[in-house]
């Protein structure tokens, strides 16, 4: 047998190096880095057919997006395929490690920058033609490396949700309504009863940081260049919250045995949330008989209103061999017409702000949500800025034993290492 | 030697080698393809800056050395605390669930094995029925029942007890309530994660798949250690009862000793399945509450697919690789075969002298 080991290693590799070329003859991926060819505007232009790779948040938002690029595909003759995915990061990232990736995709903010840094996106923003229409907040949140990527596909932002039968049980009035945080705490404080909270939120970045937002804070700045995790608002903020968890008046959603701040809510184990527009559809399918309003966050020490916005856009992969077809195909998506049929759809807030009246008109009870926009900040889109909030997040739930600087010093240090 | 060799290669078995070849060929290209290339295609993202677009062995991928392992291993940074703290958990999953599974397995198989035990064949399935559910169906299952206000909960309450939060406790269960320990152990760390969050035990939450792990996995083992139990030829068992041993010692020094090597496989395999945990994780909890949930098999997930950082995932999947290699040899070198040590080979060595003395007597009478 030992006779025969040099040429079992012999043929074992020429097996080996015959696969090792099979592979890489059958994957395009491996052919290395062809830069695209485009015309005058620098876009691939082809006659492939499109594919659109969406995050759903359920059958209603699949076909209406089904419908709006069926209904584009007629006209611009362009084929075009929407494919529903089960797992969004991880069917990009296959994409765009084979080198053939979806054309056009729901793209997160947390996922901008790591896409963006390995050249696998497109900055196309600057070529939109209703470049101007975005609100800049939201072109803030998808501009990296001073380039503006992808159009906000449209977004959403946190505010104040009531329990108004709790609120009148409570003998309170539209004039209680609170517009500061003492009477926040007020309002929470007489709230509190048996089998329920006045207040309650995720305890995460997600959800606090409205209040560090509304305070002059925020982990990061506007367009996430710089860490502000220890400015003196974010302390502020945190211990106002420690103060209220403390107190009794505020629990976090999982203290409360809830998955998040609207089942918290919908089970009446809290009279007041904050949370997203996208509470309706929760209330509507799982709590229709929970009577609530929304209305605009209370203003931080300072007078200043402050919120968080969440916002994905539709990006374009810099590997598509249709870029131009896809562009046109994201313009028509994020027109008017086409955003205010996506609300009516699955309840998502226009990323345009001139589709902002009609949707007031049409969405009354939610029009605070849509006031956010003027003075919302979005979550940090440094790369592994993701990260870091997980870390602030899992800080967060032990905020009522924990002191709020060190926890905010820590987190400084973290985005401060990413920014190097 | 090399003529008769040559002569016979040429001769009758001439073309044997080629098609031997030819027969493994489909299973070696196979294995080739999708097993050796991908783990040496992972090794080389682990030391390169390959961004996760294209292919890694393109032009502009460059050789970084050992700086996705130097973050991980002694960075400073987050990285390195969230790679001690996935370290930190899945040993202490580690901790508690190979022994436990083990004893629980071969227990069960001992009792299912018994001859007088009516229904056997219906015990047997029902402890496997576990195995065989898909892990991701037993792990929503397994969030429901331990939801705060599930099942598990509602059990506990009917004993007076008010239950935890389950899922949603990071609490170590070995910190005991206490919220700051003592100064010296918070302040020096390793990996990242303070002496203090290592002693702390696995996380409420964690628990939750410990119990998990040894509710599923049990009946696989139970199924090995069965097997095994048959393959004892019951005249040893005998031979031990006719010496006088009961129950308990022909147990542990009869039937015991005989399972060694399913011991060893039961344990080896106990080890690599619970440090690759991972679809538990990412159906369940995905690392949250806070952090106490996260493994390195599901970190390296989310290094790479998830923040674009190929080369980390790759060299945390690495380090886990030299974890398991080192954790089996270790196990190996216990479960060695030992020689009896001279107290405990006094008895048979007396009794071997005893039988020949007799022997070499009643060949002497017979004379």
């Amino acid at each position: 047998m030992s006779r025969h080991t040099p040429r079992a290693i012999l043929g074992a590799s020429a097996v080996l190096i015959t696969g090792a070329l099979t592979l890489t003859a059958c994957g395009s991926g491996f052919s290395g880095d062809s830069a695209p060819t485009g015309g005058s505007s620098g876009l691939t232009s082809s006659d492939k057919p499109l594919n659109i790779l969406i995050g759903s948040s359920g059958d209603a938002e699949t076909t209406a997006v089904n419908a709006a690029v069926d209904a584009w595909s007629k006209d611009s003759g362009t084929k075009a395929k929407v494919t529903a995915a089960s797992d969004l990061n991880q069917q990009l990232s296959q994409g765009f490690a084979a080198g053939s990736p979806a054309d056009v995709f729901y793209l997160s903010t947390d996922a901008l920058a790591g896409y963006a840094s390995n050249g696998s996106l497109l900055a196309y923003g600057d070529q939109l033609k209703n470049k101007d229409d975005f609100y800049p907040s939201l072109v803030k949140s998808f501009t990296y490396d001073g380039k503006f990527y992808c159009a906000p596909k449209d977004f959403s932002t946190l505010q104040l949700v009531i329990n108004t039968d709790m609120w009148q049980a409570a003998g309170l009035t539209d004039a209680d309504i609170p517009t500061d945080w003492d009477q926040l705490t007020a309002v929470a404080k007489k709230l509190t009863a048996d089998g329920h909270v006045g207040l309650s939120m995720g305890g995460e970045y997600a959800r606090v940081g409205a209040f560090m937002v509304a305070a002059g804070g925020g982990l990061m700045n506007a367009d996430s260049s710089k860490a502000t995790a220890d400015a003196e608002g974010n302390v502020k903020a945190l211990d106002y919250l420690k103060g209220m968890l403390t107190g009794g008046e505020m629990k976090f959603a999982a203290d409360l045995g809830a998955g998040w701040g609207g089942e918290a809510f919908g089970t009446e184990k809290a009279a007041m949330v904050v949370e997203g527009n996208w509470i309706t559809g929760a209330m509507q399918n799982d709590y229709p008989d929970v009577h609530y309003k929304a209305v605009e966050l209370p203003a931080g020490p300072d007078g200043k209103k402050g919120t968080l916005q969440f916002t994905n856009c539709w990006g374009i992969a810099a590997d598509s061999p249709n870029q131009k077809a896809a562009l046109d195909l994201v313009e028509h998506l994020t027109a008017t017409d086409q955003q205010l049929a996506f609300s009516k759809a699955f309840g998502v807030m226009p990323s345009i702000q001139s589709a902002a009246d009609a949707w007031k008109s049409e969405n009354a009870p939610l029009v605070p949500f849509l006031d956010g926009a003027d003075y919302s900040q979005g979550m940090p889109t440094a790369k592994g800025a993701a990260d870091v909030v997980t870390d602030f997040n899992g800080k967060l739930g032990s905020l009522a034993t924990g002191d709020p600087k060190s926890i905010l010093d820590a987190t400084q240090k973290n985005l401060e290492a990413l920014l190097k | 030697m090399t003529t008769t060799t040559d002569r016979s290669r040429r001769g009758l078995r001439r073309g044997e080698t080629a098609s031997g070849w030819l027969f493994t060929a489909p299973m070696l290209i196979l294995l080739g393809l999708f097993l050796v290339v991908p783990v040496a295609m992972a090794l080389w993202v682990s030391v390169s800056d390959w961004g996760g677009r294209g292919s890694p062995f393109a032009g502009g991928v460059s050789f970084v050395g050992l700086k996705n392992y130097g973050a991980l291993l002694v960075g400073g940074g987050l990285d390195e605390a969230d790679f001690g703290m996935s370290m930190k958990n899945n040993a202490w999953y580690v901790v508690f669930v190979v022994p436990i599974q083990t004893a629980l397995s071969l227990f069960l198989a001992v009792l299912v094995n018994r001859q007088v035990l009516k229904g056997r064949g219906f015990f047997r399935t029902a402890f496997y029925f576990p195995s065989v559910t898909s892990s991701v169906a037993i792990t929503v299952l397994f969030m429901f029942l331990f939801s705060t206000t599930g099942a598990v909960n509602a059990a506990l309450g009917w004993l007076g007890i008010n239950g935890p939060n389950w899922v949603n406790d990071p609490a170590g269960v070995l910190h005991f309530g206490a919220t700051k320990g003592p100064t010296f152990l918070e302040q020096n760390d390793f990996l990242g994660v303070s002496f203090w969050d290592w002693l702390g035990g696995p996380s409420v939450a964690m628990c939750v798949y410990i119990i998990m792990a040894i509710f599923t996995t049990s009946g696989t083992f139970m199924l090995l250690f069965l097997a095994a139990l048959q393959n004892i030829s019951g005249e040893v068992q005998e031979a031990a009862m006719v010496d006088g041993a009961n129950g308990w010692q022909r147990f542990w020094r009869v039937t015991l000793p005989q399972l060694r090597p399913t011991l060893f496989t039961v344990l080896t395999l106990g080890l690599i399945g619970c440090w690759q945990i991972f679809d538990q994780i990412y159906t369940g909890t995905r690392g949250q509450p806070a952090k106490t949930t996260i493994t390195p098999a599901y970190q390296s997930y989310k290094s790479s697919f998830i923040d674009q950082d190929w080369g980390q995932g790759a060299a945390i999947a690495y380090i886990l690789f030299v974890v398991i290699i080192v954790f089996t040899l270790f196990q190996r070198w216990v479960l060695r075969e030992r020689k009896i040590s001279r107290r405990r080979g006094l008895p048979y060595q007396a009794a071997v002298t005893e039988a020949s003395r007799a022997k070499t007597a009643s060949r002497g009478g017979a004379r």
